[in-house]
This record gives C-alpha cells, sequence and structure tokens, in this order.
C-alpha cells in the first residue's frame, strides 16, 4: 500500500545559523528509513509523466520501485543507465520545473521527493559499492569532448559505456566546468563532483585538464593531426557580464565568476590556499539568479552582511524558489526593486557605496516579465564595501574565433540542429556553448542526444 | 604535471625555469603568457613566456621572487614537476611590418621584451632597446639583447652600471637625437610602462604595452584582469596583453594591481618562515 501522505519528508539540514558560518553542505540527505518511507509515495504509474520532465530520461518509477524494496543498488543501476551524474542531478537540478512538476502526487500535496530520491541513491552507492565499473571493450573510434562540465561529461559517459576511446580536454586544471568553479561547496561537495569524474576514468575516459581549446590546441588539429573522428563542444557560457555603470573598475568590484572561482575553485576560505579573496565587511550583490543566490550566501559564510540588488520584485526572481529561501534563512537582506546606478568609492579607488535607483514594475515585455521603471528622483546610496556582479554569462569566444567555418548565433551561441551537429564536418555541440546560460541538467541532455548522434554516425564506419 | 628540465638561477632574485610542456612550445608566439600552479594548494598566476622550444618541447620562463608562489617555485629543482601549466594564453605581440622600433624593458619584465625584440629584430627591423634595473646585481639577458639589437641602452637607477637613470630618459635621448620609431613597445613594472607611455605621446609615436593585471583563468571567464582601454571594458588574458599604451587608464590599473597587497605580503612571509623552520 502506497503511502499517502501529502507532503514530502522533509530534507535534514544544518541550522542556518550555524551553516551561514561554514562551507559545509546544508542539505544532510535522507536516511535510510526516510528514503523507504518516501520511496512508498510514489504510485509507479503507468505513463510515468515524471520521465517527461526529465531531460536525461531517467526510468525514475523504476527505480523508486527498488528504493522502495530497500535494493539501493538495483536503484543506482536504473538510474546510471540514463545519467552520468546521479549524486550531482539529485542536488542541483530544478526538479520543480521538470520531472516533480509532472508527477501525479504533486497534484494535491507534495510531489514525490524524485530528486531527493536519486540523491540518496546515488550517496548511498557511492558509500556502499566498491564494484568498479566494467571497461567496456574499445571499438576504436576516437572522439574528443570539449569542456568537462555537466555537457561534455555527460557525451563522454554515454560514449565511453559504448566503446568509444574519448579524451575530454579542460582549460582549468580541475574537471568539472561549473559544477567545480561555479556551484559551492555547500551545495555541491566537491567530492561528488571527484567521484563522478573517477567513474568515467573508470570506464576508460581520458581526461586533459590544463588544455585550453582554442589555444593549446585547435578544433583543426584535434581533427586533422590528432586523429579524432568527433569533436563535441561543449565549452559553457563563461564569459561574465558587466553592469555599465560608473564605478565598474572599482578595487572590490567583481563578476560572481571570479568570486565563485576563488571561493570553489581556489578555496581561498581555507586558510592553507595560496588565493587571495576580498573579506567584505558589507557586499552588494548585484542580479536574481541563481548564482546571485551562491554568491551572496559565500559572502555571507565569509562574514560579511549581504545585500541582494534586484531590479524587479520578489516573485520575479529568477533564482529556484528553493535558493532563495536558504538565502532569507541565512539573513541574506533582499533589496528588490532597486537598480545600481554607480558605484562610489574612496580617495584610494576601493568601493564605499552602490548608488540604486527604485524600480516600479509597469506592463509585461516580450519575455513575458513586467518590465521594471525607474522610479525619477528615488537614488539612495548603500554604504558596500564589494560589489558582486551576478547579471549572467554568455558563450566564451575563443573557440568560435579560432575555428574557421563554425556558425554561431547573434548571442554567440554556437548554431546546432536537432542532433547537436553544427556547421562544421563531425564537429557537434551542446549545453550553454549553444544555449546561453541555462541548467546543469538541459546541459546533460545535450550531451546525450549528441552522444547518440555521433554513435549513429560512427557506428556506420 | 609539468617537470622543470632546467633551472638557472640569473640574479640572486631572478631564476630561469625551462618546463616540459611541448603543446604549448609548439604553439607559442613571442608577447604569449602561460598560468602555473605550482603544488596543489597553490594559486594560478600569470608568466609571461621568455623562449620556447618546439623541437624539445620546452617553454622557458623567467620569475623574479616577489611573493609567496614565485618562492615556492624557487625552491623547486630541475626534475621537480609543476602541479599546472596552461597556454599558450593571450594574443601574440604583432610585430609585422615595423621598420624602425624601441623595445623598452623594465626589470624582468626584460625577460619578455627580448622575445618580442628578437622577432622585431629577425623580421629585418631596426631595433633599439633601452632595459632599466635597480642595480648591477639586476642585469639579466645582456648578451641576449646585445646580439639582436642596433642599439642597446642600460640604465640602472643607482648608477652601478650603464646610464644612471630612467629608461624614460634614456628614451627620450634616443627621440630627441632624431630617430622616428615606428613603434616603441614597453615592458615592465606598471607604473614604468606608464611613464614610457607619457614619454611618447607627445611626439605621437604608437606605443604597445604588456599589461600585468592580476589573473585567476586567464581564459576569460572571470574579468579580474579587466581593464579600461580607450574608454572600453577589456579583459587583459584574451583581448591582451598588449594594447595601446595611450588609452590606457593607467591609475586605475596601477590601483587595482594592489588589491590583495595585505594578504600577499602576509602570504610571503608566512611562506618563507615555513621553508626557513624546514631548513632548521
Amino acid at each position: 500500500m502506497a503511502n499517502m501522505s501529502l507532503t514530502k519528508n522533509p530534507m535534514p539540514s544544518q541550522d542556518p545559523n550555524v551553516r551561514n558560518k561554514n562551507f559545509e553542505e546544508v542539505a544532510l540527505g535522507y536516511t535510510e528509513a526516510q528514503a523507504l518511507d518516501e520511496a512508498q509515495r510514489c504510485l509507479n504509474c503507468k505513463n510515468k509523466p515524471c520521465m517527461t520532465g526529465c531531460p536525461v530520461m531517467v526510468h525514475i518509477p523504476e527505480f523508486i520501485a527498488e528504493v522502495a524494496k530497500g535494493d539501493f543498488e538495483a536503484a543506482y543501476q536504473i538510474i546510471s543507465n540514463t545519467s552520468a551524474l546521479p549524486a550531482v542531478c539529485g542536488r542541483v537540478c530544478p526538479q520543480e520545473s521538470q520531472c516533480e512538476k509532472y508527477c501525479v502526487r504533486g497534484k494535491k500535496g507534495d510531489p514525490v521527493g524524485i530528486g531527493r530520491l536519486e540523491r540518496f541513491v546515488a550517496d548511498w552507492h557511492n558509500a556502499h559499492s566498491t564494484a568498479a565499473p566494467e571497461k567496456p571493450a574499445s571499438n576504436g573510434h576516437k572522439v574528443a569532448v570539449v569542456g568537462s562540465g555537466p555537457s561534455g561529461l555527460t557525451c563522454a559517459g554515454d560514449l565511453a559505456r559504448k566503446g568509444y576511446d574519448v579524451t575530454v580536454f579542460e582549460a582549468l586544471h580541475l574537471a568539472g566546468g561549473v559544477l567545480v568553479y561555479g556551484i559551492p561547496e555547500f551545495r555541491l561537495p566537491k567530492s561528488i563532483v571527484q567521484k563522478e569524474v573517477d567513474g568515467l576514468k573508470a570506464l576508460g575516459v581520458t581526461i586533459a585538464t590544463d588544455t585550453v581549446i582554442g589555444r593549446t590546441v585547435s578544433i583543426d588539429e584535434l581533427q586533422d593531426e590528432m586523429g579524432f573522428e568527433a569533436v563535441f563542444i561543449g565549452s559553457g557560457a563563461g564569459l561574465p557580464m558587466f553592469m555599465d555603470i560608473p564605478g565598474v573598475n572599482y578595487k572590490g568590484v567583481l563578476s560572481a565568476n571570479e568570486f565563485l572561482t576563488r571561493i570553489n575553485l581556489m578555496k581561498a576560505y581555507l586558510p592553507d590556499s595560496d588565493t587571495p579573496i576580498i573579506h567584505p565587511k558589507k557586499v552588494a550583490v548585484v542580479g536574481g539568479g541563481n548564482v546571485a543566490m551562491d554568491a551572496a550566501r559565500c559572502a555571507k559564510r565569509l562574514g560579511a552582511e549581504v545585500y541582494v540588488v534586484y531590479r524587479r520584485g520578489m516573485e520575479e526572481l529568477p533564482a529556484r524558489k528553493e535558493e532563495v529561501e536558504h538565502a532569507e534563512e541565512e539573513g541574506i537582506i533582499f533589496k528588490t526593486l532597486n537598480n545600481p546606478v554607480e558605484i562610489l568609492a574612496d580617495e584610494d579607488d576601493n568601493v564605499s557605496k552602490i548608488r540604486c535607483i527604485k524600480m516600479e514594475l509597469g506592463e509585461p515585455d516580450a519575455s513575458g516579465r513586467r518590465r521594471p521603471i525607474e522610479v525619477a528622483g528615488s537614488e539612495f546610496d548603500l554604504d558596500v564595501d564589494c560589489v558582486i556582479m551576478a547579471l549572467g554569462t554568455s558563450p566564451n569566444p575563443l573557440i568560435k574565433s579560432t575555428t574557421k567555418g563554425l556558425e554561431i548565433n547573434k548571442k554567440g551561441g554556437i548554431v546546432v540542429n536537432e542532433d547537436g551537429l553544427t556547421s562544421r564536418e563531425n564537429v557537434y555541440a551542446g549545453g550553454d556553448a549553444v544555449t546561453g546560460a541555462a541548467t546543469v541538467i538541459l546541459a546533460m541532455g545535450a550531451g546525450k542526444t549528441a552522444a547518440k548522434a555521433i554513435d549513429e554516425v560512427l557506428s556506420k564506419k | 604535471m609539468y617537470r622543470i628540465v632546467r633551472k638557472e638561477a640569473l640574479r640572486p632574485t631572478v631564476t630561469l625555469y625551462e618546463i616540459e610542456a611541448p603543446l604549448i612550445a609548439k604553439k607559442a608566439q613571442p608577447g604569449q603568457f602561460i598560468i602555473l600552479r605550482v603544488d596543489e594548494h597553490g594559486e594560478r598566476i600569470p608568466i609571461t613566456i621568455n623562449n620556447y622550444d618546439p623541437e624539445k618541447g620546452t617553454v622557458t620562463i623567467i620569475v623574479q621572487t616577489v611573493g609567496a608562489t614565485t618562492e615556492k617555485l624557487k625552491h623547486l629543482n630541475e626534475g621537480d614537476c609543476l602541479q599546472d601549466f596552461v597556454g599558450p594564453l593571450g594574443k601574440a605581440t604583432e610585430t609585422e611590418g615595423k621598420k624602425k622600433v624601441c623595445v623598452v624593458g623594465g626589470g624582468v619584465g626584460c625577460a619578455i621584451a627580448y622575445p618580442v625584440l628578437k622577432k622585431f629584430h629577425d623580421d629585418g627591423a631596426e631595433v633599439h632597446a633601452v632595459v632599466g634595473f635597480k642595480n648591477k646585481d639586476l642585469v639579466i639577458l645582456e648578451d641576449d639583447f646585445r646580439k639582436s639589437s642596433d642599439i642597446l641602452k642600460i640604465c640602472t637607477d643607482d648608477g652601478s652600471y650603464g646610464q644612471k637613470g630612467l629608461v624614460t630618459d634614456a628614451l627620450k635621448e634616443l627621440i630627441d637625437a632624431g630617430n622616428q620609431y615606428d613603434e616603441v613597445f614597453a615592458i615592465g613594472p606598471m607604473i614604468m610602462m606608464k611613464f614610457v607611455s607619457k614619454t611618447t605621446e607627445p611626439y605621437g609615436i604608437p606605443t604597445t604595452v604588456s599589461m600585468s593585471p592580476i589573473m585567476v583563468d586567464g581564459t576569460g571567464m572571470c574579468g579580474g584582469c579587466r581593464l579600461s582601454v580607450g574608454g572600453e571594458m577589456k579583459f587583459a588574458c584574451v583581448d591582451g596583453p598588449d594594447f595601446d599604451g595611450h588609452k590606457v587608464d593607467w591609475d586605475l590599473a596601477v590601483k587595482r594591481n594592489q588589491m590583495y597587497r595585505d594578504f600577499e605580503m602576509h602570504k610571503h612571509e608566512e611562506t618563507c618562515n615555513l621553508f626557513k623552520k624546514e631548513a632548521e
């Protein structure tokens, strides 16, 4: 008999006033008993609407049925058939707009905690399983993957399982892309990313770090000299945007990418790290997306008083609701309906204030969101010693500028067809490099699509 | 991991390292840089390439010991490995089509000025060089410079070697002696490049500087290295490092480079103490 409780088993988590002073994971994960209980809430629907919301088509009711039986390893095997990064997705996917959005139980009460169960299963496997994955026999075909973020790792994993000889090229010194430099430890422990990467290595994937495609090696060299029969570009959207306002280059103004890279990749908050980070007293984080929440919560953990300055209202914040709630619980102050117009500094060019103007919402614009309009004469100053710009990112132009014949759209994204094929023969692309900044799971879906298309072409050779 | 195949102390605080990095050696051009990380706790620092040997598969860098990371580097020996070594990064210096140039190098910047100077020379330009050092003990690469330049002026701040005074004085003398340069190329401390640019500006001589702002990734993803050039925001790691010296907002660039000064001084001291303890 199914568990007919209308509410999800709550996620055990660190107390807000404790966690806002450390970088340890906020959500602690289900216990076995909680997972068993939550799994009983799944009705095992025949038409499986939840699966239609999952970009990598995890066989959700099947794995949950195994959890309900207590066979967690069997559940893991079902998930890993279609997902290369279950411990990551269970943590960072916006399930409320994907799998859980379509869950029948969500029509009346909470949907099944699919993400929490996926996370439980993956963590259980990582803690208990000792069996190394079997390395498939080589099929003799070589594929290069550019970028080791979610799309690249997924594409590499899918191809490696089919016997392809895959090399992933990564510009930074660690694999994982946004999973290692962007998403903070308290949402996604880096040891988990490392484990998923190690899993791919065990499948035979080579990870070449410190290799900047477009500089160290070009796409043409990968194809012509190094013998890669197909290339997948998953280089992401890492180019940060800054506001075009006076004072944007003062000391203490930085992009969220820089702030988060120093913290997450370089571990600048730890005393044994050689990488410096500013320890501000009062910070304004400009923007309202998940990256803004991550930056704000990191700044809080460095001991600052933190404002999130966003030009629309609380309802319009593009960040996940859960992230906004976590930020509020941790003491982040939301200054919504405000837009920065100038950054001011002391005589030594250190940031001293951010000048904002109040906004009100007008008619919906082309994007369907209500357009913010400045309230004349409403400028005011916030005393801050640091401003973090989290306004979004666009695709890095390096590959575009060094690869002839690669078609790019107006926003800098690589143009692809439904298979992920670019305008260049045997060159595929996916993830943020194509769409501009989006989600981890969409990038994984794109990696999967391209892997399938690459396999269809190369397996006929 | 990237092996140090040769280490040579050029001066007490200036060291040459030849690093095994075949892919970078194959691609490197004068004016480009690498990013290195000494060990797993290490920071990423940019160092401009001094030389490269595609056949041997090595890249040479010359580093002055100024802080924690360069101190750590100094304690590595031939055969030891660097954790990370990435590149070549940035755009190569444009050296083509110049008939007469003056290359100005300051301090360890001369290590970087040299490959650019040599390229100008090999491309057939008449090359004048002005190199400046604090004192005689810091003079490096004199023979290399002498071989590839038509006129070489060595300056020291204290007059202990060559001409006493600043590189800007020597440069001005050359200009006032009637030398018409197609370009002045300057590389060294920001403050030196600023004053070289100020010196050439009244004469209208095109001046290129190789900027050295603080960097993290070196691939254009963070904007830590941004500069204001001609009123536009530029990322030195991808748009540069070379820029028009007459368009750079120097005061801002100089101040931005001091952002982490307290941390850096503290970290350097800490690292030195650590090595001292180990030695005891």
